[in-house]
């Protein structure tokens, strides 16, 4: 299990927290009880099992979604 | 996607187009003209939106975009399409406004995390240093910091030596000298020198880090109320939806039933009180005060009753000289004597009178004689000289005239420990040193007054006579001595079942119960863990005049919510009235005054920026 902490682009209204909340916590190998989406520091912060997922493919899920990763780090 | 990511040059086009529009309809009257162009900006106006409304069906939330695209589209089939390019065009305009004055509420914390360092100097196995980012040291490594440089990590210096600005984590902007052993923080600055750290703490471990993450976790924390708002907005868009479509149905009226759309939008209620919230926070963490979170501010400004620790706290929490007096004829040598026999003691009280005499001549000491609980007598150039109290003065029969004995009893009765120094049998100084008030406390507490808090208390483990008279000096409500860290927040326990709003300052470091019971735990931490930990609030630097600018700010961020509040609610309500009773309000009105009220809540929200404590 590691944890990432991912810094999107400035984030604008309450509800594209909710949306990329919820699109988060809908991917495989993401930990959804850890899904955490910072809508005032615009990031999100997550757990997810590396040999579910990758991180390349977590961001790719945000990136759909309209919105723009812009660095993330994992631990 | 491409669409959403050039929505301002959308927006560009949108304004544009409409612009056009109308300087046609007004010069040529061609209205078919007219209808393409405005049907045109609301088609590539409507397109971002529907995009983002469709994403959010997706993950089952109804989203204010939901609401917006069903109502260009009803409008579309009543033909009316100067109602829906203008709607588009308000709302993605809008969106842009939000997001610029957004991005400034949220400056002073954005300013913290670009304060962190981003690279550091790292030995490699040949024993050369290589810049890597941050996020590769790790524990153990051995770094190189030059001058001018950002100290990546928190560590100990194992060579070199240098200066270092620690404002980033004290607060405070004096340089410190660092070198050989000395611990360096990660974020601090390294004004001159040059020196080698070995890493003991990395990335968001170090006490920079958990200042960033607990002023980030702060701002996006939620307090009841705004739990409530989000919930009310959750069902409030869908019962929205539901309402508009009841009417169509009804009333087969889409001109209203679109209306009611638009008009729905949650906007100014949603983002009010955040934004009072982050730039209220983002204020604090540029002044040294760390707020933890709403709810903290909320508390913060209905205190009434403020607890302080003594020492370390109200006082400075170790001996200096407050008052010295001259007797005999040659105080210069006198001074230049006492420097000499205190030199050669350890005891708190010789420390104290060192600080105070400062860099003087100092001469070999003989014959040393320390006697216990009373003082020290010693030969320096030949001459007698005993320092001590005022029994050893009368053994040694130094004669204490009664000038002598009014001042000692003064003195004694504030507090002081009293020093005498006599010479050849001579008395030629008497020093009074107490454990004394630190700078800035009395300002502190009589502006603490000023912001309404009526019950100023102090606890301490120091017996009842020195509490009462720091108290006394003070002017405190109340003051406890005698006091073990366990009666102390037992005292505090007493505060709350009696109903007040008791807020615990301590240094937080043998406090944390306090802490942790008090409505409100300030701790006074120059950065420590601890401190950060237990508290709801530090105060960085332990500076005390911090603690009345957290107050009145924490007062004015629920003022600011408050008015957030009434705007939102008063806009909504203004706009449903409007609907029902005149024939004002349409589409674009409502798009208009919903944008306007969502751009007069961030911008009121941004004044808690510049907010300082008059």
């Amino acid at each position: 299990m590691k944890s990432a902490t991912i810094q999107l682009e400035t984030l604008t209204c309450p509800s594209c927290m909710m949306k990329i909340e919820g699109a988060l916590i809908g991917l495989n190998g993401v930990e959804g009880d850890t899904v955490k989406v910072l809508f005032n520091s615009s990031k999100a912060k997550l757990e997810f099992d590396e040999e579910k997922i990758t991180l390349a493919e977590i961001e790719a899920a945000i990136t759909r979604l309209g919105f723009s990763v812009v660095k993330s780090t994992v631990r | 996607m491409f669409i959403l990511k050039h929505k301002s040059l959308i927006t560009a086009i949108g304004g544009i187009l409409i612009v056009s529009a109308f300087i046609i309809k007004w010069t040529t009257g061609d209205e078919t003209l007219f209808a393409w162009l405005m049907a045109t900006a609301s088609v590539s106006g409507v397109l971002p939106i529907a995009i983002q409304a469709y994403q959010a069906l997706r993950v089952k939330v109804v989203s204010i975009d939901v609401l917006v695209t069903m109502a260009v589209i009803g409008a579309f089939v009543i033909r009316n399409f100067e109602e829906s390019a203008i709607v588009t065009f308000l709302f993605l305009f809008g969106a842009y406004l939000e997001q610029r004055t957004l991005s400034k509420t949220r400056s002073a914390i954005k300013e913290l995390t670009e304060m962190a360092p981003e690279s550091a100097l790292k030995q490699m196995d040949d024993g050369d240093f290589v810049e890597v980012d941050v996020d590769e040291v790790d524990v153990g490594d051995i770094l190189l910091v030059k001058t001018g440089a950002k100290v990546p990590v928190d560590g100990t210096v194992i060579s070199g030596e240098g200066s270092v600005n620690e404002s980033a984590v004290t607060g405070e902007s004096i340089p410190v000298a660092k070198e050989k052993g000395s611990k360096v923080f990660a974020g601090t600055i390294l004004d001159n020198g040059t020196i080698q750290i070995v890493a003991e703490r990395v990335g968001e471990d170090t006490t920079y880090g958990k200042i960033i993450e607990l002023v980030e976790e702060a701002q996006d924390s939620k307090s009841a109320a705004e739990r409530f708002i989000d919930r009310f907005s959750k069902y409030y868009t869908p019962t929205v939806l539901v309402l508009a479509l009841t009417i169509w149905l009804i009333r087969r009226d889409i001109e209203l039933a679109i209306t009611i759309l638009v008009l729905g939008c949650p906007g100014a209620l949603v983002i009010g009180v955040p934004v009072s919230n982050v730039a209220g926070i983002g204020n604090g963490a540029r002044n040294g005060v760390l707020l933890k979170g709403s709810e903290v501010i909320r508390e913060l400004s209905r205190l009434d009753t403020i607890v302080f620790d003594k020492t370390g706290t109200l006082t400075a929490g170790k001996p200096s000289v407050a008052e010295k007096l001259y007797y005999g004829s040659y105080t210069s040598e006198a001074l230049e004597y006492l420097a000499s026999v205190e030199r050669e003691s350890d005891h708190p009280l010789a420390k104290a009178v060192l600080d105070e005499i400062g860099e003087r001549a100092v001469y070999p000491v003989e014959g040393t004689e320390v006697i216990k609980g009373e003082g020290i007598i010693a030969y320096v150039r030949g001459r007698r000289v005993v320092v001590g109290n005022i029994a050893l003065m009368e053994r040694e029969q130094v004669l204490l005239n009664d000038a002598v004995r009014a001042d000692a009893t003064r003195l004694e009765g504030n507090g002081n420990s009293l020093v005498f120094t006599a010479v050849d049998g001579e008395l030629m100084i008497l020093m009074g040193i107490r454990d004394q008030i630190r700078p800035g406390v009395k300002e502190g507490l009589s502006r603490l007054r000023k912001l309404g808090i009526k019950n100023l208390i102090m606890l301490s483990g120091d017996n009842q006579g020195t509490v009462d008279i720091v108290s006394r000096e003070l002017g405190l409500t109340e003051a406890h001595g005698n006091m073990l860290p366990e009666d102390k927040s037992a005292y505090i326990k007493k505060l709350i079942d009696e109903g007040r709003i008791v807020a615990f300052v301590g240094d937080g470091v043998n406090d944390s119960p306090s802490l942790a019971l008090a409505n409100i735990g300030i701790a006074m931490g120059g950065g420590t863990d601890v401190a950060i930990e237990t508290s709801d609030v530090v105060l960085m630097n332990s500076d005390f005049g911090r603690l009345p600018h957290a107050l009145g700010l924490a007062k004015a961020t629920t003022r600011n919510m408050m008015q957030n509040i009434v705007i939102a609610v008063g806009v909504v309500l203004m706009l449903m009235a409007g609907l029902i009773f005149s024939e004002w309000v349409n589409m674009s009105i409502g798009m208009l005054v919903h944008e306007g009220s969502i751009l007069a809540v961030i911008l009121n929200g941004m004044r808690l920026l510049r907010y300082r404590l008059r």
